[in-house]
């Protein structure tokens, strides 16, 4: 579904990405882990066309995606929650739902699925009139996933949904990527919680200073030794 | 006669608020101070004389060419003059736009010479008394076109889909594309309407004072860019209130004997209220962009 071959990013002097590849399958939640300014949110804002590589190819649905802009991106059904939830916080609960809807003229559907965002996300229905910047950070995270599912995408990037929340909250997040993964969203998730994000996941990444170190069954690499002492604390 | 002094500073003020209106949407969504825009008030001026006395059209027709025209004027000064500079530094879109404002007024002097040129006749002016105050039927026009197009707008911003996108790109242009926002599109937009509604301002203008030229774009600028500051820059309701309060100030201040200091009053108002409050009167506190 999505193919990443190769791709190269730099900011000024500094090569964030040194040739990262990976594939994403329909079906399946891949997960991208690794510390901090490991290339994690770069890789993941250059498949959403937010930064151009200057060489690498990514495909999504067979199409070359490289030379598209963000806003076309989305469209072809693939969309982002950015890291840090970035909701838009002087707009609404709902009027933040909408906008991640921008792409859709049927606004019939649209009422349908802010109907079922609420019904996944029932703390937003009661603040639907509230201004974002004054939710918590969980909510905020909830109103990130409900705003990127407006689009209806088949892949959904996630850039580190756990950050900041709780560990019941945590849970709770996971257990809602699992649904909409079960509900036929293919997802890419980012993570520093790689103890979690292994679990929920059928293969995964492991990225360090740009580059693409270790690979394979989510399984596999959680029982990996190496893994266990870097990512996993053990 | 306070009343008939705060009515005639009212009109003056809803005039200078339909151009504060595009500074602070414009600075909002690209945080540029937007110098040629009292430029693009004073064409606006012009096209409206042009349609009225080469077209022999009416007001209402000529005032929505001027806002056309102005519209194309506007949006195509940010596709030519300023996008090219979005990635640079801060000041290189600045200084296009001195450029751009200095060179409007010169080619207009070059088209119509640096005098004055009075406002044609349109309609006979006609005077009505509201118990002790009088209201001219040019005014009348002034505040029920300023607030058509206010309440248009306030309109548009709320209830719009591309009015809503553009709140969305004036926060995070960003996580605007990355919701399927043509961003470049919004921000053409914003150029689109903050053009017409400085064009609707030069023609009503015009028609007050009776007189348009090349240069009216300068003060007319200055305080309206005050009032945008003044009201809280980025604020759409800020800089109708900035406007309104700058204008019934100058018009008591005239009343009040100042009238040699008329055009400093704007800027002496602005130094107090930013002493007071740094970020205008509805503008946000300052925080920085993530
Ligand atoms: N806008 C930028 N300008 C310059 N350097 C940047 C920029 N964004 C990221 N970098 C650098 O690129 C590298 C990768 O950053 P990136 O944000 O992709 O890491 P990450 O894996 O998402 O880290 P984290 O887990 O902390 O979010 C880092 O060295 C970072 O300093
Ligand atoms: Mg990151």
């Amino acid at each position: 579904m999505l193919e990443i071959n190769d791709i190269h990013v730099s900011y000024g002097a500094i090569r964030a990405l040194k040739g990262v590849s990976c594939q994403v399958d329909q079906g399946e939640i891949v997960a991208l882990i690794g510390a901090n300014g490991a290339g994690k949110t770069t890789t993941l804002r250059t498949i959403s066309g937010l930064i151009r590589p200057y060489t690498g190819t990514i495909s999504y649905k067979g199409q070359d995606i490289i030379k598209l802009p963000p806003h076309q991106i989305v469209n072809l059904g693939l969309s982002q929650v950015p890291e840090g939830r970035r909701v838009f916080t002087r707009m609404t609960v709902l009027e933040n739902l909408e906008m991640g809807a921008y792409s859709r003229n049927d606004k019939a559907n649209i009422k349908l699925d802010i109907k079922k965002v609420f019904e996944r996300f029932p703390r937003l229905e009661e603040r639907k009139g509230q201004l974002s910047g004054t939710l918590s950070g969980g909510e905020q995270q909830m109103l990130a996933m409900g705003r990127a599912l407006m689009s209806r995408p088949t892949l959904l990037l996630l850039d580190e949904p756990s950050m900041g929340l709780a560990p019941m909250l945590v849970q709770e997040i996971f257990s809602i990527i699992q649904e909409i993964n079960q509900s036929g969203t293919t997802i890419l998730l980012v993570e520093q919680n790689a103890h979690m994000a292994l679990s929920i996941a059928n293969r995964a990444y492991v990225l360090e200073t740009g580059e693409v170190v270790l690979s394979g069954a989510a399984q596999d690499l959680a029982n990996d030794p190496q893994v266990q002492k870097a990512y996993l604390g053990e | 006669m306070l009343s008939q002094q705060i009515l005639n500073g009212i009109t003056l003020g809803a005039t200078y608020a339909l151009i504060a209106l595009g500074y602070t949407m414009v600075y909002g969504i690209i945080q540029l101070i937007n110098f040629a825009h009292g430029e693009i008030y004073m064409v606006g001026a012009f096209v409206g004389v042009f349609m009225i006395t080469v077209f022999q059209q009416g007001l209402v027709v000529s005032l929505a060419a001027a806002m056309l025209a102005c519209v194309i004027m506007g949006v195509t000064i940010e596709r030519f003059a300023y996008r090219p500079l979005r990635r640079s530094t801060r000041l290189a879109p600045l200084i296009s736009a001195i450029g751009l404002s200095i060179f409007l007024q010169t080619l207009m002097t070059k088209i119509k010479g640096p005098q004055p040129i009075p406002f044609p006749h349109v309609m006979e002016d006609a005077l009505y008394k509201l118990g002790p105050i009088e209201i001219s039927k040019v005014q009348i026009i002034i505040l029920v076109v300023a607030s058509l197009l206010m309440a248009g707008l306030h309109f548009i911003v709320k209830y719009v889909k591309i009015g809503k996108a553009m709140r969305a790109a004036s926060e995070d242009y960003d996580t605007s594309a990355l919701m399927g926002i043509n961003v470049n599109r919004v921000i053409s937009f914003t150029f689109a309407i903050g053009s017409s509604l400085a064009a609707a301002g030069g023609v009503l203008v015009g028609l007050y004072f009776n007189s348009v030229s090349p240069f009216m774009g300068v003060t007319a600028g200055l305080k309206a860019f005050c009032a945008a500051v003044l009201g809280g820059i980025g604020s759409i309701p800020g800089a109708m209130l900035g406007g309104l309060f700058i204008g019934v100030a100058e018009t008591l201040g005239i009343a009040g004997g100042f009238d040699t200091y008329k055009d400093a009053i704007a800027f002496t108002l602005l130094i107090i209220v930013l002493l007071f409050r740094p970020t205008g009167l509805l503008g946000r506190p300052i925080q920085k962009k993530v």
